[in-house]
């Protein structure tokens, strides 16, 4: 009884301390993240900064990094994110409504069909972005003779996307309870009066939530846009949906192959561009997001 | 008789709008088939003139070379090598900070940590590419005389970096969906913090946990930016980290920056390795929603 009582704190003893030590490598780990991230934009701040400047944002690419400019690239950004919006979200939103408040309740009566798409939505999210690339340059580009133009990109990047932005559509439109739905055909509202008047404003901040971190995933990406075959060198701002265009992203892998020093600090000041952008997207879908999440749970 | 019409009318409209949205319902299928068929189409082209068994047996992969030699193993070995080195980083990183935020972390914590490692997992790909090789080779290098510019190690490190929040967050749901009373038992029968972690919630949500790793591995395996810019572009058959390597997505994008002409031999690899790639990360991705829907039913 004695030994087991003279036991008991040492062993209470070992476990504080085993408990402590790993309650230290768990944060050091995710202190380590965020100093990582810290240290990232740092040193982008910091290479960029010497760069960054009125002549840079409306400059053109030059042979010669101190005289290069991001416009094309800046003003390629915002065409193909305005485009990409516009093809993604309504048929985004129209798929989630038609999977949520169709399918589930005897649409067509094809619940084989609304299971398919499932299935088929989760291993699309899957699929590595240059796959799309290759899909947008055997269809967009080649089948459909769009070239390598600004619509063609969007239209990738449409597809690209679109898988993000209706499932999170789903589980906006999911968080609107029946109740509304009965009350609202109990006064004799149709479907899509119930859906446009009713469902839809609910659901309203989670689908641009959605949309949100959809389009900041496609302002992002590089690769499909390299294999549709975006080009590099755009010394031009474009001027129609067929005019070939460049975008940030690729700007930036551009400027980061080049050997010589100067186009490094050029990629740098490009990053410095590019991120406020999607960070500002990201922290208010993030912000949207948990505004609604806590007015639905309360 | 005149409300008849109308709510015909307004019955055509309803189903008008039925079939637009079962339309937009049918894009993603639409996708799908798209691009099994134009990988299936320009794949099958290729082994036309390239026979199946060197392609799985010949060592060497040179399409742009004179000497042309089609052996896919040195792009999966680099594609293997890299997403190892990220694993390496990602997994046990994330199923740490996972526990840690699910089971430890005050609730002021979460609310602070879980949006800053949403927002490193919106980074584009393309800055964690310039940070590989402009700051991670570089710093590296300090320690290892023997790298490369261009290596496996630095790339592979980086993507672990970036994968860590998917596998955090992904292994942080499945903790927090083992039910209280699995915890409240163990705590109930004398457990540390630390024994129900490891002996309850890991083994509890051990379904959950694998799903997200194999996700990441299928993450890893697509990732593309990193290794285009900081692993070089040499299709080479090694297990050494230090050396230039290239993988399936940095070889597609190789081809991609230059002017291959279509209907090329060339032309058409990037199709077929489009397609290893695609089938690999499909059969993981259906393995991790296996897993996640096993889950979901032990526990609902």
């Amino acid at each position: 009884m004695s030994s087991q009582s003279a036991a008991l704190p040492r062993s209470a003893g070992a476990r504080f301390w085993k408990e402590l030590l790993f309650q230290i490598v768990c944060i050091a780990i995710l202190a380590g993240a965020l100093l990582i991230l810290a240290l990232l934009l740092t040193s982008v701040v910091v290479d960029g900064l010497s760069r960054l400047g009125w002549e840079f944002l409306t400059g053109y690419p030059s042979r010669f990094p101190e005289r290069a400019g991001v416009l094309p690239a800046v003003v390629g950004t915002l065409y193909v994110m305005l485009l990409t919006a516009f093809f993604s979200f309504p048929v985004g939103v129209g798929a989630a409504i038609y999977l949520e408040e169709y399918a589930e309740k005897g649409g067509f009566g094809l619940g084989w069909f609304s299971r398919l798409i499932d299935i088929n939505i989760a291993n699309l999210a899957g699929v590595p972005s240059i796959i799309y690339g290759l899909l947008g340059l055997a269809i967009f580009v080649r089948f459909m003779a769009l070239g390598r133009s600004l619509l063609a990109g969007a239209l990738t990047l449409a597809l690209l996307v679109l898988p993000v932005i209706i499932i999170g559509c789903r589980e906006a439109l999911r968080t609107v309870p029946d109740s509304i739905r009965e009350a609202s055909y109990a006064l004799g509202a149709t479907r899509w009066q119930t859906i446009r008047h009713q469902v839809l404003p609910m659901a309203l901040s989670g689908i641009l939530t959605s949309t949100i971190l959809g389009l900041s995933r496609a302002i992002g990406e590089t690769a499909p846009l390299i294999t549709i075959g975006a080009i590099t060198y755009v010394a031009f701002v474009p001027d129609s949906l067929l005019s070939p265009f460049t975008v940030l992203p690729i700007q930036i892998f551009n400027w980061v192959s080049r050997p010589q020093a100067g186009f490094h600090a050029n990629a740098a000041a490009a990053i410095a561009v590019l991120l406020p952008m999607l960070i500002l997207m990201n922290a208010i879908a993030i912000l949207l997001r948990n505004r609604y999440q806590k007015r639905h749970s309360q | 008789m005149r409300l008849l019409p109308k709510s015909f009318k307004a019955n055509k409209r309803e189903r008008g709008i039925e079939l637009f949205l079962l339309f937009c319902a049918s894009v993603s299928i639409l996708t799908t088939l798209g691009i099994v068929a134009v990988l299936l189409f320009e794949t099958v082209d290729f082994f036309r003139e390239v026979s199946i068994v060197s392609f799985f047996t010949d060592t060497e992969w040179t399409p742009l070379f004179a000497q042309k030699r089609f052996g896919i193993w040195p792009l999966l070995i680099g594609t293997i090598l890299i997403s190892g080195i990220a694993m390496l980083v990602a997994l046990p990183a994330g199923l740490l900070s996972s526990l840690y935020l699910s089971e430890y972390a005050p609730d002021r914590v979460r609310r602070v940590v879980k949006p800053v490692l949403e927002i490193l997992a919106g980074i584009p790909t393309v800055v964690y590419g310039y940070f590989a090789l402009l700051f991670v080779t570089p710093l590296l290098q300090k320690f290892l005389p023997g790298l490369s510019g261009f290596n496996a190690l630095s790339p592979g490190i980086v993507m672990g970096i970036m994968i860590l929040p998917l596998v955090s967050s992904l292994s942080e749901d499945a903790m927090q969906a083992v039910p209280r009373s699995l915890r409240e038992g163990a705590y109930a029968l004398g457990s540390t913090n630390l024994q129900v972690s490891f002996r309850i919630v890991i083994p509890a949500a051990f379904s959950g946990i694998t799903a997200s790793f194999i996700l990441a591995v299928s993450r890893a395996i697509g990732e593309t930016m990193i290794v285009a810019i900081a692993a070089g572009q040499q299709p080479r058959l090694t297990a050494n980290p230090l050396v230039p390597i290239e993988t399936m997505t940095a070889y597609i994008v190789q081809v991609s920056m230059g002017d291959t002409p279509v209907g090329t031999l060339e032309y058409k690899t990037i199709f077929v390795v489009g397609m290893m790639l695609f089938l690999s990360t499909l059969v993981l991705n259906v393995l991790s929603q296996r897993l996640r829907a096993r889950f979901r039913e032990v526990y609902r």
